[in-house]
Order: structure tokens, then sequence, then C-alpha cells
């Protein structure tokens, strides 16, 4: 769905948190800040819900350990029992490696996966980017504009918050397959000088 | 700041009471438990006393020996998070040069009274017609023993001494600037780099082999010491924790917050499960092979009276960490915390109790007012340390160059 964004453009941590609170309490919508590196606290100051991640890499950690001791109880006691070293055929230390292997291996794929899919990001699709030096030394700011928003107020707002660089933008709110689409100007296009 | 820490009249009460009832309990096991007679093992009471007193003499001494390692690997990794809670650990340091005098003591009685009992390899005619302990003797005899015991603890004593004469030194200092600053670290960083080779040459292997290990002194393992590590590095982290959690209780070290809290409990996390690790490795190589001379260890502690605390070590160091730690509120809630920590000192209590017993008082254990009692005194006697050490300081070092790390600390 397309939507109208506003983003602002900070070049210090020091404005850009302020910043943020105040524009929570204004009762904007913040889409989302990106910024070149993991800035601490920053997800706090935008009341970020807790990440669901560690309850997905639990979840896949215990599928793991039931496959690996489901998996192999069932070989070595039903399936195809087999006398080894005398060893009782559940042998329950001798599992424990390779059923600690399997929990480990699907909890980290399973997180890196689903990493991928809360950030939407997978390979080959692409997500609309709001301003190339995001990834080199400013924090974007990206706010929502809704029905009842004024674009012009948000940004006079922002300007008063400090933010070195104001401009409206028009685009993808999610991520998609394929090219970029033709209609959407990139940012290179309308800026002059990056 | 904060005011200078007192010590409440009820811990007084307590730290002492505690000691004065591992006194008592000592008194009576001295008069009840016989601790002269039958070093040969035939008494099995007098075998009890030094095994309990062995036990508890170690397993404490470890404990606040791991406040100091805790020190020296935060300063050797210029960690700066535990600088608001490091005089807490300074305090529990503190305890061990005259921990380690009564712990020698235990130790000298039972080599130099000839407990056979306890150690076989201190009784001369089982050593000179015992193929393999004879084979050990280079190394399992009462002259290494003492001088190998006497020179480790003296080394731990010292350094510790000196790291918290470095850390009084820096209050009267005043604020350090940045040569002033890199001066002071490097000369903390030195002796613990001195005391963790110690450390690794200690606790990393040979006193574990001396002094527990060579109750089985048929058996062997090289993965002993490590196991021991875990064990006691993970009780002495709860202990921390527990003092940390009092003393901000007492309202002191302000700037410890749920963010320092959630760190030390990852620390017990994660060496609760470096303990399980070690613990099934040393388990299941031993399980596998199957080896007579091996597999000994392992039939008496499995088969027979102690199956239950085998099993409950297991559950309490290994699966309550681990189920009730992996979340993130539990580790900030001081309240979980606290319960953690205890149940953890506990269950490596018993696991220190599964290393000793079933190589001296064989299948007859007690768990009764002998073995909860002696507990009690070292643990009087680690409250009245710290405190003694608590009410001279203030509780933050306020000119510690890595303090605002700590202060800015988030997880």
């Amino acid at each position: 769905m397309r939507k109208k964004f506003v983003v602002g453009c900070f070049d210090d941590e020091k404005v850009l948190f302020p910043a943020v609170k105040n524009v929570r309490r204004a009762g904007y919508k913040i889409h989302d800040v990106y910024t070149p590196f993991p800035v601490h606290g920053l997800d706090h100051a935008m009341g970020l819900r807790e990440t669901s991640l560690h309850t997905v890499g639990f979840i896949f950690g215990l599928t793991g350990t039931s496959i690996a001791i489901g998996g192999m109880g069932w070989i070595f006691t039903t399936d195809w029992p087999l006398n080894i070293g005398g060893k009782p055929h559940f042998p329950l230390p001798a599992f424990i490696p390779i059923t600690f292997e399997l929990t480990v291996l699907l909890s980290a794929i399973s997180m890196v996966y689903t990493f991928c899919w809360l950030c939407k990001m997978m390979p080959g699709v692409k997500k609309h980017h709001f301003h190339p030096r995001a990834t080199d030394d400013l924090f974007v700011m990206v706010i929502e504009c809704t029905a009842k928003t004024n674009e012009t107020e948000v940004q006079s707002f922002l300007q008063n918050n400090g933010a070195i660089e104001i401009n409206v933008q028009e685009a993808e709110d999610g991520w998609w397959f394929g090219r970029y689409d033709k209609e959407q100007k990139l940012y290179r296009t309308e800026e002059v000088g990056y | 700041m904060n005011n200078q820490y007192v010590t409440p009249a009820i811990y007084k009460k307590f730290s002492v009471g505690f000691m004065i009832a591992g006194l008592l309990t000592l008194i009576l096991g001295v008069i009840f438990l016989n601790p002269g007679a039958g070093s040969n093992g035939d008494n099995l009471n007098s075998t009890r006393f030094w095994a309990v007193l062995l036990q508890n003499g170690l397993f404490w001494l470890f404990l606040v020996n791991t406040a100091t390692f805790f020190m020296v690997i935060c300063i050797l990794a210029m960690s700066g998070w535990q600088v608001a809670f490091r005089r807490v650990t300074e305090a529990i340091s503190s305890v061990v040069p005259l921990m380690s005098i009564l712990t020698l003591l235990i130790l000298f009685c039972i080599v130099f009274g000839h407990r056979g009992d306890i150690y076989p390899w201190v009784n001369k005619d089982l050593v000179s017609h015992d193929e393999v302990i004879k084979g050990k003797s280079g190394f399992l005899n009462p002259g290494f023993y003492s001088i190998a015991s006497l020179l480790f603890i003296g080394i731990w004593s010292l350094i510790s001494k000196k790291l918290r004469d470095f850390s009084k030194e820096s209050d009267s200092i005043g604020t350090m600037d940045y040569e002033k600053g890199k001066k002071w670290v490097n000369r903390n960083f030195f002796w613990a780099a001195v005391y963790i080779v110690s450390f690794g040459l200690s606790v990393g292997s040979t006193l574990p082999w001396l002094w527990i290990m060579s109750i089985d002194a048929h058996w062997f393992s090289t993965m002993f010491s490590w196991y021991t590590f875990g064990s006691t590095f993970v009780s002495g982290m709860a202990l921390i924790t527990i003092f940390v959690i009092y003393f901000k209780n007492q309202g002191q070290l302000q700037f410890v917050t749920q963010e320092h809290l959630q760190d030390l409990g990852k620390y017990i996390f994660a060496f609760s499960i470096l303990w399980t690790y070690l613990w099934f490795d040393q388990f299941m190589l031993i399980w596998y092979g199957n080896i007579p001379e091996e597999t000994i260890y392992f039939k008496s502690r499995l088969q027979g009276t102690y199956e239950g605390l085998f099993y409950l070590n297991l559950v309490l160091n290994f699966l309550c960490p681990f189920l009730i730690f992996m979340k993130r509120a539990p580790k900030r809630n001081y309240t979980v915390v606290t319960f953690m920590c205890i149940l953890i000192i506990f269950g490596h209590w018993i696991d220190f109790y599964l290393m000793i017993m079933p190589g001296t008082v064989k299948n007859n254990p007690h768990l009764s007012w002998f073995e909860f009692g002696i507990p009690l005194g070292f643990i009087g006697f680690i409250m009245w340390g710290v405190s003694r050490f608590a009410s001279k300081m203030p509780m933050t070092p306020v000119n510690h160059p890595f303090l605002k790390e700590s202060i800015v600390h988030h997880t």
C-alpha cells in the first residue's frame, strides 16, 4: 500500500532522542527511525514492544529437542533395534549431544529466518529507501501520515526539534519482490548532491 | 554520596548466631562423633566428622575465592559494568585469608593425623603394597599436598589483599586524569595477570585433584578440576549476587540497577550451563567407555543410597537455573534472583557432598544435624567477614576510572 511519509534527518543522537520523545508526545505516528548503527535505548524511546524473537527460538528449540529424542528413540527401540556395545536400546546419555546439536541448530536457523521476516527483509525483496545517508551518518526519522495529519505542521514541528533536512515522500509501505517501482522516484534523482 | 554502611544489629545477631551454632555443632561433633578414633575407616562417625569438615571447608573457601577470581577477570577484560558493586566482591574476597586458615587447619589435621579413611594415600602401609597409589605417590604425598596448598592459598590471599589495597588507595587519590588512571589500571592488570596464572595452576588443575579427587585415589578424571571450577564459580557468583541485593536493600550501591542484576543473572545462567556441560562430559565419557576402573566412581553414586541426590543435583543445578533464568523478567526480579541464588548455593553444596561422601563414608551417608550445622558456622563467618570489610569502606569506588561506564550500563 502506498502511503505518505514525512522524513526528518538528524545528525546528532542528543537531538534525536528528545525529538523522538516530542514527536510521540505530540501524537504523531513514527513509522521507523533508521540509524547507521544500533543506538542504545532508542527502542525504549520509540516505545517499541519487546521482540518475540526469543519465544520463537524457544519453541523451535523445543521442536529440535523432541525431533532428536523422538526420532532416535523411535529408530533404536521400534524401527531398527541394534545392540551397540551392550548399551540399552534407549541410551539417553548417548543421545544428549545430538539432541543438543539439533536444538541449537533448529533454534538458530529459525531465529535467523524469523528475524528476517520481522524486519521485512529476505533475499530478493525490495524495500523503499527513505534516505541514502541513513547507512552513513544521518539518523532518519520517518513519520507516517494518516488522513488527519497535516504535513506542513509536521514539517515545521520537525524543524523546531532540530531536524537538519525535511521532506515528504510517497512510498510503498511494506516489501515486495521484483524491481523498484517505476513510478516511484528514487531519492537520488530528486536531490542533487548525494 | 550515600552514608557509610553500618552493620545493622539484626545482621550482627544472625552472623554471630550462625557462627555460634557452627561452633556448637563442632563441639557436639567432637563429643559424640569421636573424631580421634579409627583412621582406618572402621569408625564410621569419626570418618563422617572429618568428611563433613573437609566438604564445607573446601566448598566455602572456593566460594569466597571466586569473588577474587571474578574481580580479576573483570580487571583483565577491562570490564566496566561491575564497578558499581565492585566493593561487594572485594568484601567477599577479604574473607579469603581468614577462611583459608580454617580450611588449612582441617586439611592438615586430616593429612598429618593420617586419616586413611579420607585420603587413602596418607596410609603408608596401603601405599607400600598398592601399585596404583604407589605410582601416584610422587604427586599424592603429604609434603607435596601441604606445600601446594600453602603456596596457592598464600598467593590467593596476598594478591587479593593487593587488589583491595589498590582499590582503597583510589579513594584517597581523588579523581584520576587519563595518565593517572592508566597507571592505576595497569598496576591492577599486572597483579590480576599473576593471579590468573596461579588460579589456572590451582583451581584449574592441581588443587581439586589433590583436595577432592584424591579421596578416590585409584580413580582419575582430567576434567575433574574444571568441573569443580564450574561448580564453585556459579555458586560464587550467586554469593556475590546475594550480597549485592543485600547491600542494595540497605540503601548502599546507589548506582546498581536492574541492568546490573540482569547481567549477574546472565552470569549464573551461563555458568550453570557450563557446569552442566562439564559434569555431563565427565559422566558421559565414562558411561560410554564403560571401563571398570573409571565407572567405579559413578557406580557408588548412581546405584545405591546416593541415587536420589545424584538426580537432585542435576535438577537443582541445571534444570532450575536453565528454565527459570531463561527469560528476561526473572533475572530482573530481586525476589526471584535471591531465591535462585540460595537454591544454587545449596545445589552446589550438594554437589560437593556428592564429590566427597561416597568415597569416605561409603554407603552410610547422613544428612542431619552435623551436616547442616557446620555450614551454618561457615555462612556466619562469611557474613561477619563481609560486614567487617563493608563497614570500613564506602561501598562505591567513586574514583574508579570505569565508574561512569557502570552507571550508564544498559543491557
